[in-house]
């Protein structure tokens, strides 16, 4: 169950809030922050004065009050319609971050005293450092380490999820979030931020706008339209004069609509809206970005680096077949291999009793009384059980029952090419022996998740090099990276090792990503370019990474690298879109300008617009619109598409090139047809 | 008529036929590959030990600069001072032309160091012999060399892992004069010599004619200076009329090479950045775009100019030979426009007919190709001006992709694009700002006497020549009397500014990306060779000019066309 994180696109208490905040947006010393804009609300104000003393001088220019005041009036609506943008993708953001924040309503916490006595304090007063308990049935008062103790806990006020999940002090998901419910057992938690200061105290700031940095690619793109916002006011000064020269005075008024309408407001006005709607997906996903310029970067990825078990398998391996040896039968070998296995409480062992149970049900059930359990141990590497009546049996690696049992040379080979054989498709011998004999092999089998090779397929297209990182041998590895549609493996690998891949990679120039939880990630988390921690891993590991995932799914990388890529291609066809509508804009305001003195421009007029107040106001207020219709594609982003770059350009040039062209042609010619009926 | 789009069809597959092996060639000089011209070591050598230079010194971006100025500097004192003395010079000057007036004098000399060419004067009479040869031409070659090394430079920056040596500007600007532009003009010089252009210190010569009047036919060493004015994309003529005046350019053959000549090296370079880089196709690709504008300005305003004057064609009057004022018989419209679209989108500026006498919209186009000033372009500097359209449209196409931009395998980022836009918006400040002077002072004082013409084609005529200095062009309206200080002191600043910083900007980015981390191609990877690509850098390169300029060419060209039908 996935909580509903769907906010309508224009939920009336956020436009009714965004609309308040239109306006507090005009303060000249916030407007400023963004040049295009700016420099309309200049311009607006120029209107103002001319509208103002040409109301006593009506040979101003030639256009009178009434036409003056709507310019005015309509320059003022271009400003308010781009802070509207800005504004609703803020507010959306801020209804985002508020569901998650209700996660942190104050709750009574239970502080461990450094004399171990405890004291009820509220959860706000918790500091970095201080040490709590969680009881079943209470809620964690604050982000922090469990030290001590394990259980089971509720996330799904975080991730949606309601299956309760296990978390242990010293293991790699020791990490629990406030506002998170204890079902049962008791732990001791250390608090790991201060209150404001977690990651989604930090998320949350960058969604609502407050602290949004301009990410690299905003900050080109920024440099790059005040340079077209200068051409074009050099054009417009220019232009005075050329005028005066052919014997026509072009009015303020006309010259400050031009001026507005060529200056590329379509994406000015949407910019920092697309910039926040991108953070705001980010966390629709329940990914916490500690920064923009980390989910941009996502979407300049071009490996990535996903552990075997969870992301690319489902959990851990199972049974999936016995395999008796040396002429034992299939009987004798099960009944040996589940006795060994009865006290093995690992996911294998417990999918051998599975795998038994459902093949032959009748030797259960099986008697072990004064059986002595043998635990598995790093020095012998096996596990097993000393049976009442002497019978020793074991079950490990091969190499390690080998070294137990004292079998012919035969029998040895016979295990050997079985062995061969399970790990050669994939799978995970594991030797049973009987009194130093060998008996037989289990073989144990990764189950690929469903779909997972869709996705690899989708990153592929994109053309980013999916790594599986495995602590399998090479063979099985390479059998599973095969199936499961992998690009590259690390077979053996140790935390080292993902390290090390990563800074090769980079130093070819690529840019790594890397999902982790465990503390031993977290050097490799730092080094990738984009290093996303699981919620539920350690401390270490959420400092060392520039994401957290909140729902723990491992595939997330690949939704993250999509947010990525969206951001930069929304501004950038929101961009070509802005200036190819300039040529429509230019045909319907030049000749507008000289029709009556240069009657032989009327030629460029290809729109028949009505009359030359009527031209330029329809242009005006095409430019205005337009903001407003492309708020929607600016909050919900333009879709990407793994069909190759180029695919995608040439798809994004028809539609945002070829219709930035043509569109203002019919737009401003319809609205010019209305206009032309009030200016007769 | 068929018979001269046949010349103009002849001389473009020339060009384009010859460009690929010359661009091959060009490519290994630049990179310092084995060729045939390395018997000229020791000459080279020799130059580099007198003015102890170390050629294989490896400079940074701001050395390179550094070097470049230093040496412009020197040319700029150097010719300014020959023109200024000329006069006191005791030979080479037969026919005793006195000495330049000041203004004049800075305007000549920043024009012939910026490989700008723009002349106020008159070469039969402005020019001494000396000051032909040791300023005019000597220039000619070692301003086009300036714009081969400098986007040598941007080539070594490019093919740069990460590093910051982009090779040595004396090397590469000596290398680009013995061993592209000398062979060259020499072999385009002895063309012309075979078919009687003069190259003789005799003065002025007068004969009698058959009617008994007597004329003064003016002489001098001229092939040489017709040579490399057409092959560096200067255009700075022996002769007042150019390569229309018959000594200059005379016959049908001498005007096919001559044209050609104007093409050779832009079009090689652009095949050279594909082979320096190991990029073929998308050398390939750039020439395609380039080519695309090339022949349909071109297209279009031979088609202007075949059609006729509709003036004249309103009076009933047929114009089977197409417009013929201010053109020359033995060239006709068709190889007139040809040659004046080539001149123009080329920084070259030599002319074979008047640019003021043609058809509006074939003078439109003119100047619409020196607004652009990328396509092939000025040698060097042409391909370097569209290198900053190209990093425009890598990075509007990157942000396309969802991808952060990156050319070659290097980002596009902030810096870039700021001093690429800065550079693009030089040229349209450069000549908007100074039109609008020019038309403010014009339109307040009518009795100024700049204008031969009124009306909108005056405004043409003061757009053409500031576009043309802006450009580092040279050709001109020449209704517009602009041997006054007015214009030749603006023109003079407007060339220098227009010459320097569109070289020093591209540097400075080639000098920044050298120094980034390269990045391999991946499937994510925009490919730059394909014709996705193609379409937003053609796109790029005319919305910007276009919505730079529009209002511009309407005032000018556009309305004058209008108002003639």
């Amino acid at each position: 169950m996935k909580r509903k994180r769907n906010i309508k696109l224009f939920e009336p208490a956020l436009v009714k809030q965004a609309i308040t905040q239109s306006f507090v947006k005009l303060n000249p010393s916030y407007m400023i922050k963004n040049p295009v804009m700016f420099t309309v609300e200049i311009g607006t104000a120029i209107m103002v004065a001319v509208t103002i003393i040409g109301a006593n001088n009506p040979a101003n220019g030639g256009t009178g009050f009434v036409y003056n005041l709507t310019i005015t009036i309509l320059l003022f609506l271009t400003i308010l319609f781009a802070n509207f943008a800005e504004a609703i993708a803020e507010e959306r953001g801020k209804a985002q971050a508020e569901s998650l924040r209700k996660t942190r309503e104050e709750t009574p916490a239970k502080k461990l005293k450094d004399d171990g006595s405890i004291e009820i304090v509220s959860s706000s007063s918790l500091r970095k450092g201080d040490k709590y308990i969680a009881e079943a049935g209470d809620l964690i008062p604050a982000d922090g380490e469990i030290i001590e103790g394990l259980a089971s806990i509720d996330e799904s006020a975080i991730t949606g999820e309601s299956a309760p999940v296990i978390r242990e002090a010293g293991t790699d998901k020791s990490g629990v979030v406030g506002g998170t419910k204890v079902l049962s057992d008791k732990i001791t938690v250390e608090v790991s931020a201060d209150p404001g200061e977690t990651f989604l105290d930090k998320m949350i700031a960058l969604v609502e706008g407050a602290n949004r940095q301009k990410t690299p690619n905003e900050i080109a793109l920024s440099i790059l339209l005040a340079g077209f916002t200068l051409v074009f006011l050099l054009v417009v000064v220019t232009l005075e004069p050329f005028g005066k020269y052919a014997g026509t005075t072009i009015s303020v008024a006309f010259l400050i609509s031009l001026f507005v309408c060529l200056i590329p407001t379509t994406i000015g006005g949407l910019l920092s809206a697309i910039g926040i709607a991108g953070m705001d997906r980010a966390l629709r996903a329940n990914v916490i970005a500690k920064s923009g310029k980390a989910v941009e970067t996502a979407g300049d990825i071009d490996v990535v680096l996903l552990d075997k078990t969870g992301t690319i398998t489902i959990g851990n391996r199972k049974a999936t077949n016995f395999f008796p040896v040396n002429g034992y039968s299939k009987e004798e070998f099960i009944r040996g291999t589940v006795l060994s296995s009865l006290a093995d409480h690992t996911p294998e062992g417990k999918s051998i009793i599975e795998l038994a149970e459902k093949i032959l049900p009748s030797i259960f059930p099986v008697n072990v009384e004064n059986a002595e359990f043998i635990n598995f141990s790093a020095e012998t590497r096996m596990s097993g059980v000393n049976l009442q009546d002497g019978t020793e049996i074991r079950k490990g690696a091969w190499d390690s029952i080998r070294k137990w049992t004292s079998n012919g040379d035969h029998v040895a080979e016979e295990i050997n090419s079985r062995v061969l054989e399970i790990a050669g498709s994939g799978g995970t011998p594991l030797a049973v022996g009987i009194n130093k004999k060998a008996i037989g092999v289990v073989q144990l089998e990764d189950i690929i998740k469903p779909g997972i090779q869709e996705r690899f397929k989708r990153l592929h297209k994109m053309g980013v090099k999916t790594v599986m990182v495995t602590g399998d041998n090479p063979v099985t590895a390479k059998f599973i990276a095969m199936q499961a549609g992998v690009d590259d493996f690390i077979a053996e690998a140790k935390p080292v090792d993902k390290m090390n891949y990563i800074i090769r990679e980079q130093k070819e120039g690529k840019l790594v990503a890397m999902m982790g939880d465990g503390t031993n990630d977290a050097p490799a988390l730092a080094q990738a370019d984009v290093g996303v921690a699981m919620n539920s891993g350690t401390q270490a590991a959420k400092e060392a990474a520039n994401m957290v995932d909140l729902d723990n799914d491992p595939t997330k990388l690949l939704e993250v690298i999509e947010i990525g890529k969206q951001l930069l291609i929304t501004r950038g066809n929101v961009t070509t879109f802005s200036i190819v509508n300039d040529v429509a804009k230019y045909f319907a305001i030049v000749p507008a300008l000289f029709m009556v003195t240069i009657p032989g421009l009327n030629a460029l007029n290809i729109m028949k617009l009505a009359n030359p107040e009527s031209a330029i106001l329809s242009a005006v207020i095409f430019n205005a619109l337009i903001i407003l219709a492309l708020i929607p594609i600016a909050l919900r982003g333009v879709k990407y598409r793994p069909i190759g770059a180029t695919g995608i350009l040439i798809r994004n040039l028809w539609i945002y090139g070829m219709g930035g062209l043509i569109i203002p042609f019919i737009g401003i010619k319809a609205i010019d047809m209305i206009v032309s009926l009030f200016l007769k | 008529m068929n018979s001269e789009i046949l010349g103009v069809l002849v001389t473009l597959v020339l060009m384009i036929v010859l460009s690929y092996p010359l661009g091959k060639y060009i490519s290994k000089v630049l990179k310092g590959e084995k060729v045939w011209t390395d018997f000229l070591y020791p000459v080279e050598n020799f130059i580099y030990k007198i003015s102890g230079i170390d050629p294989d010194k490896e400079m940074d971006w701001k050395e390179n600069m550094k070097a470049l100025l230093k040496l412009n500097v020197f040319f700029f004192i150097w010719a300014f001072v020959i023109f200024l003395i000329q006069d006191k010079i005791p030979f080479w000057n037969p026919a005793g032309i006195g000495p330049m007036e000041p203004t004049l004098a800075f305007n000549t000399a920043v024009s012939f160091i910026s490989n700008t060419n723009i002349q106020h004067y008159s070469g039969e009479t402005g020019l001494s012999y000396f000051s032909q040869l040791l300023v005019v031409c000597y220039m000619q070659f070692v301003s086009a060399a300036t714009g081969i090394a400098a986007l040598a430079l941007i080539f070594k920056g490019l093919s740069q892992r990460k590093a910051k040596d982009l090779g040595n500007f004396y090397s590469l600007w000596l290398k680009s004069n013995t061993r592209i532009l000398l062979p060259l003009a020499i072999v385009i010089a002895v063309i012309l010599l075979l078919n009687g252009t003069p190259a003789t210190f005799k003065g002025p010569q007068t004969i009698k004619t058959l009617q008994g009047d007597t004329v003064t036919v003016a002489l001098g060493p001229a092939a040489p200076v017709v040579a490399i004015k057409q092959i560096g994309t200067n255009g700075g003529g022996f002769f007042g009329p150019n390569s229309a005046h018959p000594f200059e350019n005379p016959n049908y053959i001498t005007n096919i090479v001559e044209c050609w000549g104007i093409l050779a090296i832009p079009m090689a370079l652009v095949f050279a950045f594909g082979f320096y880089l190991n990029k073929k196709r998308l050398g390939i690709m750039i020439f395609a775009v380039m080519a695309i504008v090339y022949l349909s300005f071109t297209a279009l305003a031979i088609k202007f100019e075949v059609d006729g004057n509709p003036l004249i064609k309103k009076m009933g009057i047929e114009q089977t030979t197409g417009s013929m004022e201010g053109k020359e018989v033995r060239f006709g419209p068709a190889a007139s426009a040809f040659w004046a679209s080539s001149t123009t989108v080329t920084s070259n500026g030599s002319s074979n007919s008047n640019h003021d006498s043609q058809t509006p919209l074939a003078g439109g186009i003119d100047i619409m190709n020196m607004m652009i000033n990328s396509i092939f372009g000025g040698v060097g500097v042409g391909f370097i001006n569209f290198f900053m359209f190209l990093i425009i449209a890598v990075f509007i196409a990157g942000l396309m992709v969802g991808r952060t931009p990156e050319f070659l395998g290097k980002k596009i980022e902030a810096k870039e694009v700021k001093i690429a836009a800065l550079i693009i918006l030089l040229h349209p400040f450069l000549i908007l700002v100074s039109t609008a002077i020019s038309a403010y002072i014009a339109s307040h004082n009518p009795n100024i006497g700049w204008l031969t013409n009124p009306s909108y084609h005056g405004f043409s005529e003061m757009l053409y020549e500031f576009t043309s200095a802006s450009a580092n062009n040279g050709s001109e309206f020449t209704g517009l009397n602009a041997n006054v200080p007015f214009w030749n002191i603006m023109d003079g600043v407007i060339m220098l500014i227009g010459r320097f910083l569109p070289i020093i900007g591209p540097v400075a980015i080639a000098g920044s990306l050298a120094e980034k981390k390269y990045i391999p191609e991946s499937e994510g990877t925009l490919r730059l060779d394909g014709y996705a690509f193609g379409i937003v850098l053609l796109a790029v390169i005319i919305v910007i000019s276009a919505l730079s300029f529009f209002p511009a060419l309407a005032v000018g060209p556009i309305a004058e066309h209008f108002s003639i039908l």
